[in-house]
């Protein structure tokens, strides 16, 4: 089972390897793991997706809280989440109908970033599903180079997991 | 010229970052440094000599300062501290600061590191200390700068003592010790941002836990170290009593609970008592304070106490629903929780459920084995349990690890708290002999006794030599078996007696002792162990004592790792240590 873990970390050296070791001790691969500023100066925020069943996915809650530089930690995989993955997905365009590439492009909202006369590189923005199924449709054209940020998420509604207020609190 | 030189506040005046160093130790209140010196950490060594209120004893191998700061930490209740240079001086350090970690010893570690610029790029006695120790360190620090070290000293000491303890490294590279700037002590207190060790009080478990504990007829209390951490023996001992409940221990708790109180069944797990596992298998509610269950104490956990609701105090929320789901979980400090409890928890009499535990406890119990016949043969238990009449219960004893660290829990009754001093959580040989002498620096005032191995002994014993030049006084007994004595009780249990590599050639105890200028004795008969101790108390310095034990003995009961904790191996009827002598204790 996939579980989405977003932890707001203070953004100072090793952060992220403090993080990584509570992981990698216990065995537990990560699916994604992305890592960005917040509104608030000094303070990351890490996404992390991982394999496991929900007992797994509570203690790593738990020994993530122990890190000093660990602010706080949520369990997206509890509450209603928005999630989203970014790909960008460099595809050849020799050899076969150019028209068809296109039409997958127009039925999937992809975009067109840029081309070049072997290439053509596409931006793919959306739920990771979603990521994946038009990867699928793009692999029998030829995908030369694909690069996917993870998935970065946020609890749908009023409520927010906000540095500052927690700062505050 | 040797001055003392601290600052006093409100005065900014030029300082080293050495210098700082010394400033920040002296304001934690820290008097005793253990350490070595090398290249990267020369220049606090410069500095210390302008702090002669803070006592340094060099050891013989920077492992020997973890130790000794854990075994000082552990005896006084404060903060231990360890020194050592970079590279291999601070990869030493890392058995003890594992050793700490794993039983949460409250401990700054201080290490010399290579200078900023050449950090990465392999310079001499360049390692990556802050990284190798980041499993085993509750928090850590690379200080590269001057203006950092401060902050950093007093993080870490703030860390190391607050929550669940643990020990913290601050790692501070040469270039940063021999800055100077107009500096001035920060008084204000340390504030963290992810890091906040006071926690509220779980109401609704509390209410849970006061129901639990009404309904309960067959209670036990787990008494682990967390009551020595949070200074909450008195509240233990009141909570016993209102709710009449029997109360066991773990191999880290014992001392936090008198041993001749009348609730105190003894130690539970692989080598506790056989009543006290039965007693947890039968119980209909078990209390845990500040205890962590740990395999060696349930066992099976599929099998462990099925038919107990667990009420779980810790204050660390990670110990919590982590191998035992608790019913109620408080996440709090011990003796804060245990005050409000005892504001509304109403007394109650168990004793049906108490005398039916005595019942279970038959001639096992016993521990007189004084009056056992002698038949020409030294045993540990003899040894241990002679230790114990003779100081009056009163030593401080610190244990290595394997039999005689069994023995020592069960011959050896602690009715005061930071008596017993062992490496519980990682199992540490080579913890012993160091750790007796940061205990005695400690606790100057006590009469300490170091009860090791022959194994165990000679991985450590080059600090004779640091006991021997600072005149510390430990009474160390070797317990002489001529083996790796609880690997080989495995192999003869689990391995169809194939002794593989646990025959051990010791040297000639006695004259080490004297190569140190130290008195050695050598013990072989029963008749000899109170005239020995005695001469060993008596004496001025640290004494060896090589107690000459028989070769085969093994400690029961035992519950084999992972199996259930009532399926103990017991001692056979045939042993000569069968006790069935009538002594209370």
């Amino acid at each position: 089972m996939h579980h989405t873990l977003v932890a707001l970390v203070e953004d100072k050296p090793g952060v992220l390897n403090r993080v990584a070791l509570v992981f990698r001790r216990r065995a537990f691969n990560i699916e994604s793991l992305t890592v960005g500023r917040t509104s608030e100066p000094g303070v990351s925020r890490m996404t992390i997706v991982l394999d496991s069943d929900q007992t797994s996915a509570e203690r790593v809650t738990a020994y993530l809280y122990k890190l000093v530089n660990v602010l706080q930690v949520e369990d997206l995989g509890t509450v209603p989440a928005v999630a989203r993955d970014l790909a960008l997905v460099k595809v050849a365009v020799a050899g076969h109908d150019r028209a068809q590439l296109l039409r997958v492009v127009d039925e999937t909202r992809a975009h067109i970033v840029d081309s070049g006369e072997q290439t053509m590189t596409l931006e793919i923005t959306g739920e990771p599903p979603h990521v994946d199924s038009v990867i699928a449709r793009l692999e029998p054209l030829g995908i030369v180079e694909m690069v996917r940020t993870g998935q970065v998420a946020m609890r749908r509604g009023d409520t927010a997991l906000s540095a500052a207020q927690y700062l505050a609190s | 010229m040797l001055t003392r030189r601290v600052t006093l506040r409100g005065m900014a005046s030029k300082r080293t970052g050495a210098q700082i160093i010394w400033e920040c130790l002296v304001r934690e209140g820290v008097s005793t440094v253990f350490g070595y010196p090398g290249g990267a950490i020369l220049p606090a060594y410069d500095a210390m000599l302008e702090y002669p209120s803070v006592r340094h004893v060099l050891v013989r191998h920077e492992q020997g300062a973890s130790h000794m700061a854990d075994g000082y930490a552990r005896a006084g209740g404060g903060v231990g501290v360890a020194m050592a240079t970079s590279g291999p001086g601070a990869t030493n350090l890392v058995t003890g600061i594992a050793t700490a970690m794993m039983d949460s010893v409250p401990m700054v570690c201080i290490t010399g590191q290579v200078p900023s610029k050449l950090i990465g790029y392999d310079a001499f006695q360049e390692t990556d200390i802050t990284g190798i120790t980041l499993p085993i360190t509750k928090h850590s620090y690379l200080v590269t700068r001057i203006e950092d070290i401060m902050p950093a000293m007093k993080e870490a000491f703030h860390l190391a003592k607050s929550g669940r303890p643990g020990p913290v490294l601050v790692d501070i590279t040469k270039d940063a010790q021999q800055a100077s700037l107009d500096w001035d002590w920060d008084p204000s207190p340390v504030k963290l941002r992810g890091y906040r060790p006071k926690l509220e009080m779980p109401r609704s478990q509390l209410n849970k836990a006061v129901e639990l504990i009404r309904a309960s007829k067959k209670p036990v209390i787990l008494a682990g170290q967390g009551i020595l951490h949070s200074g909450a023996m008195q509240e233990v001992k009141a909570f016993a009593e209102r709710i009449n409940a029997p109360v066991a221990m773990t191999l880290l708790g014992l001392g936090a609970f008198p041993a001749s109180h009348p609730l105190n069944i003894g130690m539970m797990g692989m080598h506790g008592e056989a009543w006290v596992n039965h007693a947890i298998q039968e119980a209909d509610l078990l209390l845990a304070f500040g205890m962590r269950f740990d395999d060696r104490v349930t066992g099976n956990l599929k099998t462990y106490a099925q038919n107990a609701k667990k009420i779980h105090i810790d204050i660390d929320p990670s110990e919590v629903n982590k191998n035992v789901a608790a019913d109620a979980a408080i996440v709090a400090d011990l003796r804060e929780a245990l005050k409000d409890l005892l504001d509304v928890v109403k007394p109650a009499e168990h004793d049906a459920w108490l005398k039916y535990i005595g019942s279970m406890k038959g001639d096992s119990a016993v521990r007189d084995i004084q009056t056992l016949p002698d038949n020409g043969h030294l045993y540990a238990p003899h040894v241990i349990n002679d230790i114990w009449r003779i100081t009056d219960g009163k030593a401080i004893v610190v244990t290595d690890v394997g039999q005689h660290q069994m023995w020592e829990a069960q011959y050896y009754k602690h009715d005061e708290p930071r008596t017993l001093i062992t490496s519980g959580g990682l199992g540490t040989m080579g913890f012993g002999l160091p750790a007796a002498i940061g205990a005695k620096m400690a606790r100057p005032d006590a009469e300490v006794w170091a009860i090791v191995g022959d194994g165990g002994f000679q991985m450590t014993q080059a600090e004779l030599s640091t006991a021997a030049q600072e005149g510390v006084k430990v009474n160390v007994a070797i317990i002489n078996n001529g083996f790796l004595g609880m690997v080989r009780q495995w192999q003869q249990f689990f391995y169809d007696g194939r002794y593989a590599a646990t025959p051990l050639r010791s040297p000639d105890f006695v004259k080490l002792a004297e190569a140190h200028g130290l008195m050695g004795l050598r013990v072989d008969k029963r008749s000899e162990v109170y005239d020995a101790v005695a001469r060993a108390r008596g004496a001025e310095g640290t004494v060896v004592m090589d107690f000459r034990v028989e070769q085969e003995d093994s400690v029961y009961p035992m519950v084999p790792a992972g199996a259930d904790l009532d399926a103990m191996i017991r001692r056979p009827q045939s042993s000569v240590l069968v006790e069935t002598a009538a002594d209370p204790i």
